[in-house]
């Protein structure tokens, strides 16, 4: 019987791996549910975000960078937007022209920082605190605090303000709220570009807590996938609890039995919630 | 003309020494055109331009030597992507529609498995630098040339706990944590076998999916069981991802091994110091004793910087693809032949000097059983030195 320590240790490391899947997850999310693109690409934008901070890091402190990375990431989101929309690019095809993109930002970052390993190096790495008998690390509560704060502000947004009112009209009916004045057009490269800045947000915590390869851009896919269905498409928050759960769920599979069960968890959850409520995808 | 042992180590020895020799000899005629697939794109290209740095240099000083049989070297490249199903394709291309002369080893089981099957379906040799399960080697034209034996999950077990048994501390408890990639995989549970054959106690048995994400359970649980000896069947970058997961719950195993790591990755890490590896070779005397490898390590260093390899000295990887253009080299220089049934049967009969020791296929399946060329390495000091066996050992290094 697992004790409880490692328990509580598990959990706590679930939650943070949680959160990254629910920071990546949330520009995927916003793209697929407000404008009908399967944005694949998303993930490779995230890690050539995590590179660009690795190569900047030297000069500049990590967060700095960031100041650096997410507008020129939110210009590429509108460039994307632009294309997808000039070759009304259809929901499934998104996916297929993502894909490619996907895997020409791949072949770029392995042209340019070869297909080795690379991990940035930071102080912050370094810190940590002893809560109990559990440990604690500031990149990981960095990156909590991230996911948090970008899933409360944007639901925030889309919840109390017009933007988001209008964002979330042109979800719904885009003639209809074209019709009442707003503008989708404009809406849609505005969500777009939101959505690759927070692959910058995302890549700098990839960054922070992971060692960074090209091929690694896959290895996130299928469980990031998994917590944004589970989330609900166009949710900001769901795929931040959504994440959690996955996580969660994988630490504490990995603590009572062996961890080769783990990966089994998010796809069996979501397949139980596409038995039970498959309203949530439609 | 009968060529023998002694004649063959000789050609090895005198090909070996060519190699310090100056460029002069000039390769006439139509090139022999050599054949393989490395996984230059996925999961696997990071060691995969390791092998294509040194089978470059090795073409290269090929041809300022003469090249082959007089006639220049040409080596044909593409990229499996690392794919077995790809790899199968693209061997095929090469003989039937390239129409190498003779094919040269792809990169892992997997793909050299692929290989395999086209290889026996055209009769060509396969030389093979890195295939972890030699057992489905079924193939007769088959020679590995990584210096692994037979049996590598007894084999290599009992390499890593005689080193173990040198430890300021010898170990009494195990932890073994496992990827379920096949080779380490593999080495694990025979590793569980040994383990217990030499009175070691296993306190813990974790097995992970292969490109798993979070190590911080299995980090937890490892701390938790408290072993004098951590066993990683890790190989990559697992090793890195689990030690910083251990790093973040305040835990360092008193002492370890993870069987492949990424060598490069491993080095800044103070967790990782004194971690124990396998290898064939390390760039340092006596492996360095021979001006010829010497030298090969001085210009793999300066290719590997130039194409962006963050660890430029020669070891296993580089090694084992080395080895591979050398016991080709010696076959068709002893054979004096590219028939691929004369350079097999010469293989099964003779034996290669090569720059980790001397290889021969004249046991099972063209292995050599309970025997092999494998080492123990440990990072000392943010610099990976051989331990063990002591004859190979690096100047003064002792296992600490």
């Amino acid at each position: 019987m697992p004790s409880a320590t490692l328990l509580g240790q598990s959990v706590l490391s679930g939650v943070f791996i949680g959160a990254l899947y629910g920071l990546l997850g949330l520009g995927l999310s916003l793209s697929w549910g407000m404008l009908r693109q399967v944005n694949l690409a998303h993930f490779a934008l995230a890690f050539l975000g995590g590179y660009l901070t690795f190569q900047l890091s030297g000069r500049l402190d990590p967060f700095v960078t960031l100041a650096l990375i997410a507008p020129l990431f939110f210009l590429a989101g509108l460039a994307l937007h632009w294309f997808l929309t000039r070759f009304s690019v259809t929901l499934l095809n998104t996916l297929l022209v993502t894909f490619g993109i996907t895997s020409i930002i791949e072949a770029g970052i392995q042209w340019f920082w070869t297909a080795d390993f690379h991990r940035m190096e930071n102080a912050y790495a370094a810190v940590r605190w002893k809560v109990g008998p559990l440990f604690v690390s500031l990149t990981d509560v960095m990156t909590l605090g991230f996911a948090l704060a970008l899933s409360l502000g944007v639901w925030g947004v889309l919840r109390f303000t017009d933007l988001g009112k209008a964002i979330r009209a042109m979800t719904e009916d885009a003639p209809i709220a074209a019709a009442f004045g707003v503008n989708e057009r404009l809406l849609g490269y505005l969500v777009s570009g939101l959505a690759a800045a927070v692959a910058a947000v995302a890549g700098l915590c990839l960054a922070l807590n992971h060692t960074l390869a090209p091929v690694q851009i896959y290895a996130w896919m299928g469980v990031v996938f998994a917590a944004v269905m589970m989330g609900g498409l166009g949710r900001p928050i769901g795929p931040l609890v959504a994440g959690i759960v996955i996580g969660v769920s994988e630490a504490i599979t990995m603590a009572v039995t062996n961890p080769t069960w783990a990966p089994l968890v998010s796809f069996s959850l979501l397949i139980a919630i596409l038995l039970f409520r498959p309203a949530r995808f439609s | 003309m009968k060529i023998n042992r002694r004649r063959a180590l000789a050609a090895g020895g005198a090909i070996l020494s060519a190699m310090a020799l100056p460029g002069g000899l000039r390769a006439q005629g139509k090139p022999i055109r050599i054949g393989s697939t490395l996984p230059l794109t996925g999961p696997l290209a990071s060691l995969a331009i390791i092998h294509k740095v040194t089978a470059e240099i090795c073409v290269e000083n090929l041809n300022k030597r003469g090249g082959l049989l007089g006639r220049p070297v040409e080596w044909v490249l593409r990229d499996d992507q690392s794919k077995p199903e790809l790899t199968r394709t693209l061997y095929e291309q090469l003989i039937t529609s390239d129409n190498v002369d003779l094919i040269q080893s792809p990169y892992a089981t997997a793909s050299i498995l692929a290989a395999m099957g086209v290889a026996q379906r055209y009769n060509k040799v396969l030389l093979h630098t890195s295939f972890g399960i030699p057992r489905l080697a079924k193939y007769d034209m088959q020679f590995q040339t990584a210096g692994s034996p037979f049996d590598p999950e007894n084999v290599w077990p009992n390499h890593i706990f005689d080193a173990a048994a040198k430890l300021p501390k010898p170990p009494k408890t195990v932890a073994v944590v496992t990827s379920k990639f096949p080779s380490v995989h593999a080495i694990s549970v025979g590793a569980r076998e040994v383990l217990k054959k030499r009175g070691l106690t296993e306190v813990l048995h974790l097995e992970y999916e292969f490109g798993n994400r979070d190590y911080g359970a299995i980090a937890s649980r490892v701390k938790e069981a408290n072993p004098d000896f951590l066993w990683g069947g890790t190989n990559g970058i697992d090793p890195v991802l689990m030690l910083e997961a251990m790093k973040k719950i305040d835990y360092r195993p008193p002492a370890q091994v993870h069987l492949f790591p990424a060598p490069g990755p491993m080095l800044k890490m103070p967790e990782a110091q004194g971690s124990l590896a396998l290898t064939t070779f390390e760039s340092h005397a006596p492996f360095t004793d021979d001006p010829t490898i010497a030298q090969f390590v001085k210009t793999y260093a300066e290719r590997a910087k130039e194409a962006g390899i963050p660890y430029t000295s020669v070891d296993l990887q580089s090694a084992i693809m080395y080895s591979a253009w050398q016991v080709l080299e010696t076959a068709v220089t002893s054979t004096r032949s590219l028939d691929d049934k004369t350079i097999g049967a010469w293989l099964k009969k003779n034996e290669v000097k090569v720059l980790f020791g001397t290889l021969r296929w004249n046991g099972p399946q063209n292995y050599v059983e309970g025997a092999d060329l494998y080492k123990v390495k440990q990072l000392q000091q943010g610099r990976w030195v051989v331990v063990h066996p002591s004859q190979w050992a690096a100047p003064g290094a002792k296992i600490t």
